[in-house]
């Protein structure tokens, strides 16, 4: 009988609900939506404004609404290197994140699968850097590879790297920083597609192809391949805008700057409103630009 | 996998998982270390920084204001984000998918422009900034975690349930809170769970927002130049340790659940 | 929290009336129900039959409450409830899926509409119910600790227990095996005729539907085709419809040549074949006449003509499928098509071989005529009208309206 194999459980087999046209659901919406065009609509015009102000000519540090979008050609003639390396660490740091963390997921969704408490436990150990400190876990990253620490220590010893230099401030720990920090975002999108994976599939790959390697490839990876897209995805966004990392009081130096230092020197230091707003606006605009074309290759809304 | 590959990936994940854990190793010994005004290097252990965690200046002030505004926020976003979630999963209506855009287009916008975009909005409406503007910043980040955290919950909510309650002479009223509520709760605590860990980890949107008043992370961002007391690892390892605990008792229980099912099934 | 507006007449005496009054529902883009007449008996056990898609299910959440009628009224116990809710109506329902609330105990779960209508004994009565289904021992544990079996009778005390006028059973017994399924049915008609409740039972199982109900009413495409005592909707089916959804039938197309008092004869395709008048629903016109496969006798020569009886031949058995009590033999006669027949097995041996050349005949008293317009669509034989594939392309289409919608 065709019913028996939807009907099993009753909670687990959830038809989809008919959706209604009802005034609740208008109840239901306009606070949180007034919220959003509140608190997120707003904001970003008031960004678009600012981002178009002009200096006061009267008094010195002011600004004046304007359309003055000179400001856009200003900020990236002078940020632009900050912005292409913005782009180019987020996209190192994804990449190394997806190269850790796609076999720690692989590891905890599939390996693991036959010891479900093992897997909970290997859980919690993946999302246990969420509860300590962000900065704290980025400051000790610094003490571990600065010229007092164990790292370079044991590099200056074995004479790889030459005496007072330093692995803080480089290209090399601002990539590290981002990476370590954002492997979570990596992990948990792939662990999901691949806890669901029907393992008779990987079962059947293997007896049509025989080679793990055929079966990984013709099976593992496009079925998790969701995954993966919204895990890239996850990390990307928040390491191309991240300053943390960059910042000289943590992994970076002044030649590690990223686009998310400009907009925090500009708008909480210089007090350059308009050239902050003018760069908030064109990350946002390049990263949009990025979301929407993976979301139109993968063809699914659902990715975040 | 077989033989070595099975070998190859348990190593490499023990690696990853040593990795993921080393800045928490080292934060957590470094809130024993007897250091006196900074804490970078090690001095011997010592009870003293945890028995007197308050005495730093500032750094339990901090830490009071981000557990104020982790709970704030999360009561104001999960509210919110419950409401949106089920009419999203529920209802039919006009711009559907404009409103769906809007709930995840802040999560695809980095913090930066978030808080940059927010302390714009204030500046020019001339709101002054301290605890409440970081208060209505987070809970608009948070909003969306919680919607796509509850909608997953409202969509695997057989409609059968609901519609049985009504069919036992139960009202909409009543339904909503014996049957629909009961039966989203576990999605709703998870969603508040994770919304104050977002909100009392934050920095960058507190950063742009919060004048002069300080959360725990962005104390910890000021002390950074000159050096972190150990007061601050204190408190970033208990915090660790208690959500640390919260989340493995949840988790045995859950086995032991589950096998008590299977014991009676 | 008690309401006001929920019935506080306690419980029902006894079954009352159903009367559904030109019904129509139309969804988004489809009709569902077309100008339902429909009148249920007090204290009757009644099944709707049907494919699925044909509107049964929908009628019965009307019924219930959990959907608005288009148009058209209902009435319980002569009591017109089209603008009351759910949770209003003197109905209760049996949920396919069972719907029991998982986050209450079973007791919960038996006594939950007894207390939402401030009902003070409830929990002695969950408990009574329970001992009903035989499943009070179990009263402490959660929905998910307990078999299908025992899930579907959980589901029917808590819907028993609240003494509905009407109780409703949408499909109940589908998720179960067939062993189980018997079971159910046995004790169902067991429960109905010890609470001599009005019993309306949803179903795609026609022989679930004959084995239980006193009237069945057989639905298709929204409306209902026939309705009676299965015995009869057997033995006389009014249209193609219900001759091929109830059992199977071998069906004829003919123009009528000639007509007594007594009988009609058709000529199909140079074969004539005799019905009695009075079991023919069209007396004139090219008619569709037919006959049950158990009523068909296999010959080995042509029979002795015989005033009593309707022989075609001679054909040729293409195929021969022996299922123990009964084997079923399909036969292709020249111009008239494939006929098929189950031969009770009597005799030891089988009698009849793939290859050999036989003739049919039967009892003309056995012989119905249907109403439909001959032509109207193309008759086609032994065809179940629910398979997995229709269900499939269904829920696909499904799928896709709400892939689109989003």
């Amino acid at each position: 009988m065709a019913f028996t194999a939807f009907a099993g459980t009753a909670t687990a087999v959830a038809e989809p609900a008919p959706r209604r046209r009802s005034p609740i659901a208008l109840l239901l919406l306009l606070p949180g939506i007034f919220y959003l065009i509140l608190f997120f609509v707003t904001p970003l015009i008031s960004l678009v404004i600012t981002s178009l102000q002009a200096p006061d000519p009267l008094i010195f540090g002011q600004y004046v609404n304007a359309f003055n979008w000179q400001n856009y050609v200003a900020v990236l003639e002078q940020y632009w290197p900050q912005a292409i390396r913005s782009a180019g660490y987020a996209a190192l740091a994804t990449l190394f994140a997806l190269l850790i963390g796609f076999p720690l997921a692989y590891f905890i969704g599939i390996t693991l699968r036959p010891f479900p408490l093992l897997q909970s436990l290997a859980l919690v150990l993946v999302i246990a850097p969420f509860f300590i400190s962000f900065l704290l876990r980025t400051l000790a990253w610094k003490q571990i590879f600065s010229v007092e620490g164990p790292v370079a220590g044991i590099l200056s010893s074995l004479g790889a790297l030459p005496p007072g230099v330093s692995i803080t401030g480089t290209t090399f720990s601002v990539v590290f920083g981002l990476t370590y920090n954002f492997i979570p975002f990596m992990v948990l999108p792939i662990y999901a597609t691949l806890v669901s994976l029907d393992l008779r599939l990987l079962e059947a790959g293997n007896d049509l192809y025989g080679s793990p390697a055929t079966t990984f490839r013709t099976v593992t990876l496009p079925l998790s391949a969701a995954g993966v897209m919204s895990g890239t995805l996850l990390t990307f966004i928040p390491a191309a805008g991240d300053y943390i990392n960059a910042s000289r009081e943590f992994l970076g130096a002044t030649d590690t700057t990223m686009i998310g230092n400009v907009i925090e020197a500009n708008f909480l230091v210089l007090q350059n409103f308009p050239a902050a707003a003018a760069l908030s606006l064109i990350l946002m605009a390049f990263i949009l630009v990025l979301v929407a074309a993976y979301v139109k290759r993968s063809g699914t809304e659902d990715l975040l | 996998m077989k033989g070595f590959g099975k070998y190859a990936i348990w190593a490499y994940s023990i690696m990853a998982f040593v990795f993921l854990l080393i800045p928490i190793a080292y934060t957590v010994a470094f809130s024993f270390n007897d250091s006196r005004r900074t804490n970078i290097i090690w001095s011997g252990f010592t009870l003293e920084n945890w028995l007197t965690v308050c005495e730093a200046q500032g750094v339990c002030e901090a830490f009071g204001n981000s557990l104020l505004i982790g709970v704030a926020a999360t009561i104001l976003a999960t509210t919110l984000g419950t409401m949106i979630a089920i009419a999203l999963v529920r209802y039919r209506f006009r711009f559907r998918n404009a409103t769906t855009l809007l709930i995840f287009l802040p999560m695809a916008t980095p913090e930066v422009v978030l808080g940059a975009g927010l302390a714009a909005q204030f500046l020019q409406a001339g709101v002054p900034k301290g605890i409440g503007t970081v208060i209505l910043a987070h809970t608009l980040f948070c909003l969306s975690f919680v919607v796509v955290t509850v909608r997953s919950r409202v969509v695997s909510l057989n409609p059968a349930l609901e519609e049985a309650g009504r069919d036992l002479y139960a009202s909409p009223v009543q339904v909503f809170w014996r049957i629909t509520f009961p039966m989203l709760l576990p999605g709703i605590v998870a969603a508040a769970l994770l919304s104050f860990a977002l909100s009392f980890d934050d920095f960058i949107i507190t950063n742009f927002n919060r004048g002069a008043d300080v959360t725990f992370p962005s104390y910890i961002y000021t002390a950074a130049a000159r050096g972190i007391p150990a007061e601050a690892n204190v408190i970033a390892s208990a915090v660790f340790f208690l959500a640390i605990a919260l989340v493995l008792i949840a988790q045995l229980s859950a086995a032991a659940r589950r096998r008590q099912l299977a014991k009676a099934a | 929290m008690t309401n006001n507006e929920v019935p506080k007449s306690g419980f029902a005496e006894a079954g009352a009336d159903l009367e559904l009054v030109g019904i129509t529902k139309r969804f988004p883009g489809f009709t569902a129900i077309e100008e339902l007449d429909l009148t249920i008996p007090a204290g009757s056990f009644f099944a709707l039959l049907g494919p699925s898609g044909c509107g049964k299910t929908t009628t019965l959440r009307l019924i219930a409450g959990l959907e608005e009628p288009t148009a058209g009224r209902i009435l319980i116990g002569g009591k017109d409830v089209t603008a009351t809710k759910a949770y209003q109506r003197p109905v209760n329902t049996v949920f396919q899926s069972y719907a029991l609330f998982p986050h209450m105990t079973i007791l919960q779960n038996v006594a939950f509409g007894l207390k939402r209508r401030g009902i003070t004994n409830a929990d002695a009565l969950a408990h009574e119910a329970l001992q009903l289904v035989e499943l009070d021992h179990v009263a402490g544990r959660k929905p998910t600790q307990l078999s299908g079996g025992q899930q579907q009778r959980v589901a029917l005390a808590r819907a028993v227990v609240n003494r509905p006028a009407l109780l409703l059973l949408d499909e109940p017994l589908g998720a179960l095996d067939l062993k189980l399924r018997r079971q159910m049915q046995v004790e169902l008609k067991d429960i109905q005729s010890e609470v001599g409740l009005t019993f309306l039972h949803v179903t795609h199982d026609q022989e679930e539907a004959m084995t239980m109900a006193d009237t069945v009413a057989v639905m298709n495409k929204g409306r209902i085709e026939q309705m009676g005592p299965p015995q009869e909707l057997y033995e006389l089916p009014h249209t193609a419809f219900v001759a091929k959804f109830l059992g199977q039938s071998n069906l004829f197309t003919g123009d009528v040549v000639s007509t007594s008092s007594r009988t009609l004869v058709i000529d199909a395709a140079g074969s004539k074949i005799e019905v009695p008048t009075a079991r023919a629903q069209r007396h004139n016109g090219r008619i569709t006449v037919g006959v049950r496969p158990e009523k068909v006798t296999l010959h080995d020569a042509a029979p002795v003509a015989d005033s009593g009886r309707n022989v075609i031949g001679p054909g040729r058995i293409t195929d021969v499928s022996f299922s123990g009590v009964s084997t079923q033999y399909e036969v292709t006669v020249p111009h008239v098509g494939a006929i098929t027949v189950f031969a009770q097995n009597t005799s030891i041996s089988t009698l009849h071989h793939d290859g050999d050349t036989v003739w049919l005949s039967w009892a003309i008293d056995h012989a119905f005529g249907l109403a439909d317009e001959a032509d109207a669509e193309p008759v086609s034989r032994f065809h179940a009208d629910l398979d997995t594939s229709m269900i499939a392309v269904q829920s696909r289409k499904d799928l896709e309206a709400e892939l689109e919608e989003a």
